[in-house]
């Protein structure tokens, strides 16, 4: 029997402490796959941040660095500008990235730091009980909204590719999701333009990917994949909103499809 | 400026530390502005391209903190400095070195607080750097340095001590220190080796992989790290305390203090001289690990120990725990940017000694070598 | 004939694989695995084409695929 598909060897195997449909397992997977293909795991330096991912540094057998919440993009700066020829990347939820690290992201964008960043955008806070984040959706029930996101007083999400797109610095920005197979296989493509990026030293590279989080969403993970595609995605517009290899339209409007 | 070793170089303290910093092999420094200790970040943005290391402007403390904790956990030598708000913002970075073993120095060019406070000298972070500053049962090895020279000569053994044990170490320094300008002249060859770092991030080439962090959620690990790290605290307490001693044979009166305090006192003990006063000075070169020992020691003889800080009076608190009740602790400090005058020492020295108001003593000016270049550095 | 694999000592039930199947080859076991949850299982009379979309959404990578 040969076997078309098994697990990559940079997942370590582990049963995950993830809860059941969570899409960081995907993403893990996506990432070491890539890792095991280029045969780059003797040179990736990965940063886990705090959030749910916090002990992603239990599923990959690379060098990893634990960081404070927030602050993955500040260190990663910090080992890249050690070891600039290995490929190090920043794995962050939307509180870590977008909420208390957005100093930290805009700013390692801006001097166009060559890493890459994983951006996983899942519109709650997993780890503390599903609380408001920054990129939670209007009406979106939360445990601090109860009745649902209210922009009077809470805000409106924050569109972190659109945003980013603003900056010079910023080489590659896209948003995929993992909402379907196809979505997971362009999720994996656009992730791999991001270690493109890094290692053609092309500047900085975001890759935001649209996650299920169906235990804080409070339906089923079949019923999340939905969401995304029918409610996340009419927010946070899948595309490439920049790409150093070729010209995409409207940075901040309509992107153009992966 | 070249670093031409065996030479005399004048230079302000900031200066200093960011020189001493680059003959000590430190490839990367992260800061960000604030005064006073805007010196030290502009002397490294001119020197680090020259040596080919990294120099970043960062956007905040807090980014300046991590960028260090990242060169550091990649196995580099790293410097961050700043100032009382900022070492404030860096406070949360600081915790997290401590609890991942790594090694990195950071300089504090004191400033009056609390809150914005101002831009002259002062001792009122001792707390904050002694005691921890940020999270967790954790401690920071702290150097004080008196003069110019002795930043350049402590800073090189700063990356030292960090490196050995793996733990932050904070030159905590003030602005008169880090502004004024006294020659140094940078050891001929520094006493450095940086130690091979196998725990460091390279990327897991041909090897087991390396993780640096700092949770340890299951239970009983944390705990167990923890005693580790309080068996190191013990370590570093038994070997590297340091301290010096001025006229403290039959002296009634021992002064303590640190740093700018410290060089004031000895002006005081200086001007008491002939007088018949008997004032020695303990000056504690290291204030984390404490110099209890030599204190006890004095406890004993002394009639009384006086200490001098540019604070409401923080170091004081670990000079009655080391001292206890054997011998009465008298405090003199100003705050806020204000620094003691020497006359206003051994007043406070006259009033310890007779609080009655009975001993009076007519206090000599101060000495015309002043300006002459050696008066503050040497006592006669 | 391809086959599916699951590695029910991973696998959460989380049902993210069930409906990618063009062939409705995987379903819900009735049984729990030694973690206590309900775990999926290939449905060997059924077909399998190989398209590997079972795994690709699998957060757990418990899926191999064999031919």
């Amino acid at each position: 029997m040969q076997a078309l598909y098994s697990a990559p060897e940079t997942l370590i195997r582990t049963p995950s402490h993830y809860c059941p449909g969570c899409g960081h397992g995907i993403a893990h997977r996506l990432l070491a796959e890539i890792i095991d293909e280029w045969g780059i795991r003797g040179k990736t330096i990965g940063l886990a941040p705090v959030g749910c991912s916090v002990l992603a540094y239990n599923y990959l057998d690379i060098d990893m660095c634990e960081a404070a919440h927030g602050r993955p993009p500040a260190i990663a700066t910090g080992i890249k500008r050690v070891h600039p020829d290995n490929v190090v990347f920043t794995y962050q939820g939307d509180g870590d990235l977008a909420a208390i690290g957005m100093a930290e992201i805009v700013h390692a964008a801006s001097r166009a730091e060559n890493i890459t960043v994983i951006f996983i955008n899942n519109a709650i806070y997993g780890m503390t009980n599903g609380q408001l984040a920054p990129t939670t959706l209007l009406n979106q029930r939360t445990t601090t909204t109860p009745e649902g996101r209210n922009p009077l007083t809470h805000g409106y999400p924050i569109r972190i590719c659109e945003l980013l797109a603003t900056l010079e610095g910023a080489s590659f920005l896209a948003r995929t999701s993992l909402s379907s197979p196809k979505d997971v296989l362009q999720t994996k493509e656009a992730l791999k333009k991001g270690f493109k990026t890094q290692i053609e030293k092309k500047g900085f590279s975001l890759i935001e990917v649209l996650a299920p989080c169906p235990v804080y969403w409070r339906m089923s993970p079949v019923e999340s994949l939905k969401f995304i595609e029918e409610k996340m995605t009419q927010t946070f517009p899948l595309g490439v909103f920049k790409d150093w290899e070729k010209t995409v339209s409207a940075p901040g409007g309509q992107a153009t499809k992966v | 400026m070249k670093s031409s070793n065996n030479k005399k170089h004048l230079l302000t303290g900031n200066e200093a530390a960011a020189e001493a910093a680059i003959l000590a092999g430190c490839r990367h420094y992260y800061g960000y502005p604030i005064t006073p200790q805007n010196e030290l970040i502009n002397h490294m943005a001119i020197r680090m391209p020259q040596v080919g290391g990294t120099f970043l402007q960062a956007e905040s403390e807090i980014a300046a903190v991590y960028m260090a904790y990242g060169g550091a956990a990649a196995g580099a030598r790293v410097m961050t400095s700043s100032s009382g708000p900022g070492i404030s913002l860096m406070q949360e970075g600081i915790s997290y070195l401590a609890g991942s073993e790594l090694p990195c120095v950071i300089v504090n060019v004191q400033r009056g607080g609390p809150g914005l406070g101002d831009i002259s000298p002062s001792q009122a972070d001792y707390f904050q750097a002694v005691k921890g500053g940020g999270h967790g049962d954790y401690h920071n090895i702290v150097l004080a340095p008196a003069s110019v020279q002795e930043i350049a000569d402590l800073v090189y053994d700063a990356f030292d001590l960090a490196d050995r044990y793996r733990n932050p170490v904070m030159l905590l320094g003030d602005a008169q220190l880090g502004q004024m300008m006294e020659p140094v002249e940078f050891r001929k060859t520094p006493r450095t080796h940086q130690a091979v770092k196998r725990w460091a991030l390279t990327g897991a080439e041909g090897r087991a992989r390396n993780i640096v962090k700092s949770f340890y959620p299951v239970k009983g690990e944390l705990e167990a790290f923890n005693i580790r790290l309080q068996r190191k605290y013990r370590a570093i307490e038994q070997e590297e305390v340091r301290y010096e001693e001025v006229n403290t044979q039959g002296a009634e009166i021992i002064l303590v203090a640190y740093g700018t305090c410290a060089r004031i006192c000895k002006e005081a003990i200086r001007r008491a001289s002939g007088t018949g006063l008997q004032i020695g000075l303990l000056r504690p070169i290291t204030l984390w690990p404490f110099p209890k020992e030599p204190l006890r020691r004095l406890a004993k003889k002394a009639r009384a120990f006086c200490v001098v800080e540019m604070s409401a009076g923080q170091m004081v608190e670990d000079v009655r725990l080391a001292v206890l009740d054997r011998c009465p602790v008298h405090f003199y400090g100003r705050m806020g940017g204000g620094v003691p005058s020497s006359r206003e020492i051994l007043k406070k020295v006259l009033n310890i000694l007779a609080p009655e108001g009975t001993l009076e003593l007519e206090i000599p000016e101060i000495p015309t070598e002043l300006g002459k270049g050696l008066y503050f550095s040497t006592i006669p | 004939m391809a086959r599916v694999s699951i590695d029910v000592g991973f696998c959460k039930g989380c049902e993210l694989c069930i409906p990618f199947c063009p062939h409705d080859s995987l379903t819900m076991s009735r049984h729990l695995n030694e973690h206590g949850l309900p775990t999926v299982y290939f449905k060997e009379d059924h077909p399998c084409s190989g398209c590997r979309y079972c795994a690709v959404m699998c957060p757990e990578a418990a899926i191999e695929i064999f031919k």
